[in-house]
């Protein structure tokens, strides 16, 4: 392990869909969806599976991780199924592929 | 740059689990079960308004105040409730002092348990492989790497936090900062001491 560099500030959050996981989760947590001891008992099950193949760093391996344990947990109680889920990403990104750079970019009206 | 770069004319797609987390908010708001307007407030929450200074402040207050210490040491939960530092994490806190006979380090075997509300978000490092695995196994050596070498009488006890239970290490106070303000102390203090992968900072002379 490497010592970390003590003088530079780290951002809390290395990349923005770190935060916007997290937060979908705590929001979650919050609104009764999920209890935390539930949602660290499914993390840490899937972060040992991971951590079996190989060493994780803890920075966006980590998040991966999280955001596969979000999408199991919401497939598994029926509330964004993987088809809903795989059919929102498509949108998304076709959302981004027709919006011209600086436009904000919407989804397309349902 | 992607401005006038005329092979990228439409907007910069995002890495892919960005579009994956995307696609769940989305679907998550249109089904009522989450409200965009607090998912903002959440990430601000812990981007720009709880951090280790939180802590800080505890640990100068339990050197200055012995009232305040026997307090956070009978019951941590409590005490930084009083001082307005409680909320998602925090729920069942312990605080573990370091003398000069035992050294304190934290660490989450399982994931990443941290108390929140006084440290913010843990920083990589606490959520690798390596750290999780070593902070039980090699103590001493983790310590080492983090430029910590402890006299050979000094013990180092390793907490594992949990869903339940978070810990706040209170480093032992340094020499010299008798005269300082709690404020002054406080800045002595850094998230790494109260994780016990470094000591509190020694005055400036």
């Amino acid at each position: 392990m490497e010592c970390p560099e003590h003088s530079a500030p780290e951002p809390v959050f290395q990349e923005p869909w770190h935060a916007q996981v997290f937060a979908l989760t705590v929001h979650l947590n919050e609104s009764g969806a999920i209890s935390w001891a539930d949602w660290v008992t499914r993390f840490s099950d899937r972060l040992a599976q991971h951590g079996l193949s190989r060493e994780l760093d803890g920075g966006d391996d980590y998040f991966h991780v999280w955001l596969e344990t979000l999408e199991g947990f919401l497939a598994e109680t029926g509330t964004a199924t993987p088809g809903e889920a795989s059919e929102m990403r498509t949108a998304w990104e076709a959302a981004y592929l027709a919006t011209p750079h600086g436009q904000p970019v919407k989804l397309a009206a349902q | 740059m992607p401005h006038d770069d005329p092979d990228h004319p439409h907007s910069l797609l995002p890495p892919e689990p960005a579009l994956r987390v995307k696609a769940l908010e989305t679907i998550l708001t249109r089904k009522g079960l989450v409200d965009p307007a607090a998912l903002e407030e959440i990430i601000d929450t812990y981007q720009n308004r709880i951090g280790p200074k939180n802590g800080a402040q505890v640990v100068a207050k339990a050197w200055a105040d012995p009232a305040f210490r026997a307090q956070l040491m009978e019951d941590a939960t409590a005490a930084v409730t009083a001082l307005g530092f409680y909320g998602r994490q925090g729920e069942h806190i312990v605080a573990v002092e370091n003398t000069a006979e035992q050294h304190n380090l934290v660490v989450c075997t399982l994931c990443s348990c941290y108390p929140w509300p006084l440290l913010g978000i843990p920083p990589a490092w606490y959520k690798s492989d390596a750290y999780r695995a070593r902070a039980v196994r090699e103590p001493r050596k983790v310590l080492a790497d983090f430029g910590v070498t402890l006299p050979d009488g000094t013990a180092v006890r390793v907490w594992d936090s949990t869903a339940e239970v978070r810990y706040l290490v209170i480093p032992m106070r340094p020499k010299g900062t008798e005269g300082l303000s709690e404020e002054a102390l406080t800045a002595l203090v850094s998230r790494d001491s109260m994780i016990g992968t470094a000591l509190a900072a020694e005055p400036a002379p």
